[in-house]
């Protein structure tokens, strides 16, 4: 039996074995996603995001151990960074998910971004079609703790929860552009902490100022403790009543629809960017970035130029 | 492009003390690798269970406690009931020269490192010793 027969069998090893290939990305990757994919499509991905040490770890375990009590399959994509130097990585969020266990209907696994900026990997979309496959109906996708501006998580999440601690007045105020406007559901973690009231106060100001992401979804703010699980239930059932709502107001057809077309021009991009690369010698290519460096040519016609030279190869 | 190598750093048993494996970890990080940390209190299967989900090529154990005896094998033979055989087991800590034999020899464990143990060793002992291979070829 092949790996992606094995993977679709239910084969844990098999399963692990196929997420490593389609993150080392190339034909293989392209092989297996194209294998898996008529497989794809039933899963609820959640994206949990929110600033370093907001407690993410920890309440994406308490959300696995609670959807799993409410018969739900779990799994789990945490992303940490890779560091710019080495092109190494310390992915500890497996620490915080300690509790987890020997269950057979949870996986976690760790993903490093790879270079990738945007809070997620490159890969992290096509992992999730390969979990999808596998049949897990919840998957969770925990991104690096998030500043401003990451945001991917929003466009490859089919619900996005942003999580805030107390205490960072100012730290709202800062990421107001970006992070939260992408979220579906708040959750204020440390709820125990002083001042948990005011940053709920201060995100429903926010809210009512600003405008979210679908003026017809109204984002709930939850309070939770995840340390000791206390919140968590009802963050689960708002996770499934975003998706109630997705798909009853027709809106899960209409993102998905975005989702694919989006990912269909970055594949092309991709694709091109790769055929360009093994037509044109790489002699000629350095001969053209000296021409941008020397200011002879400007970089969109040297784009151009370049284009032209790979489809001339063809010929 | 190059494969990465991936390694998952975990002390079994009951040590409290984690600054090796920490210091490993970072090391590792530093040569290139992706390091899966799970920290302190592992038993055998949360072990075997995180390498196998987590795909490794290697799996470092830190062990002080003294119970290297009893908790290693354990690790080693969990790993090839489940399917693990092609994962490189290297072990540092308080182990005396005749267990690191018996461990090296009968357990599975390919490397046992002792205090004092040069880091630049033990990365170039993974680099040379994992299958650079592991999954090309494989049949989907």
């Amino acid at each position: 039996m092949g790996l992606i027969d094995a993977m679709l069998a239910g084969d844990r090893r098999a399963l692990a074995r196929t997420i490593s290939i389609v993150e080392h990305g190339g034909t293989d990757a392209q092989l297996a996603l194209g294998k898996l994919y008529r497989y794809t499509g039933q899963a609820h991905v959640v994206g949990v995001t929110g600033p370093p040490g907001a407690g993410k770890s920890t309440l994406v375990n308490e959300l696995a151990l609670e959807l799993r009590r409410r018969s739900a399959t779990v799994a789990i994509i945490a992303v940490d960074p890779t560091s710019p130097f080495t092109g190494g990585a310390i992915l500890g969020d497996r620490i915080r998910m300690q509790p987890l266990g020997h269950d057979p209907h949870i996986f976690v696994r760790s993903m490093a971004t790879r270079g990738q900026l945007g809070g997620v990997a490159r890969a992290t979309s096509d992992v999730v079609n390969v979990l999808d496959a596998a049949s897990f109906s919840t998957i969770i996708i925990e991104t690096v703790g998030a500043g401003q501006a990451e945001v991917e998580i929003a466009r490859q999440a089919h619900t996005t929860v942003v999580v805030e601690v107390p205490g960072q007045g100012d730290d709202v105020q800062a990421i107001k552009a970006g992070i939260l406007e992408i979220a579906d559901i708040f959750v204020v973690n440390k709820a125990d902490r002083e001042e948990a009231g005011k940053t709920q106060r201060q995100l429903q100001t926010m809210l009512q100022l600003g405008h979210t992401h679908d003026p017809q979804w109204s984002p709930p703010i939850l309070s939770t403790v995840a340390t000791s699980g206390k919140g968590v239930p009802e963050v689960v059932d708002a996770l499934a009543r975003h998706r109630r709502w997705l798909s009853e107001s027709g809106k899960l057809d209409t993102r998905e629809r975005e989702r694919v077309r989006r990912e269909l021009f970055q594949l092309v991009e991709y694709l091109i960017s790769e055929q360009i690369d093994q037509r044109v010698p790489a002699a000629d290519q350095t001969a053209l970035l000296d021409r941008i460096r020397a200011h002879r040519i400007d970089p969109y016609s040297a784009a151009k130029e370049l284009i032209q030279r790979a489809l001339d190869g063809t010929s | 492009m190059e494969r990465k190598i991936r390694v998952l750093v975990a002390k079994p048993g009951l040590d409290g003390h984690d600054r090796g494996a920490k210091v490993i970890a970072r090391t590792l990080r530093d040569a290139g690798m992706e390091v899966i940390y799970t920290g302190l209190q592992q038993t055998p299967q949360m072990i075997v269970d995180a390498a196998l989900q987590e795909d490794v090529d290697v799996i470092g154990l830190s062990i002080l406690s003294g119970a290297h005896m009893t908790l290693l094998p354990k690790i080693t033979k969990l790993l090839r009931e489940n399917g693990g055989n092609d994962v490189l087991v290297v072990a540092g800590g308080i182990i005396s020269d005749a267990d690191a034999a018996i461990l090296q020899r009968e357990h599975g464990v390919a490397k046992v490192y002792g205090p004092g143990a040069s880091t630049n060793d033990i990365v170039d002992f993974i680099r040379s010793h994992i299958t650079p291979e592991r999954f090309a070829g494989a049949e989907l």
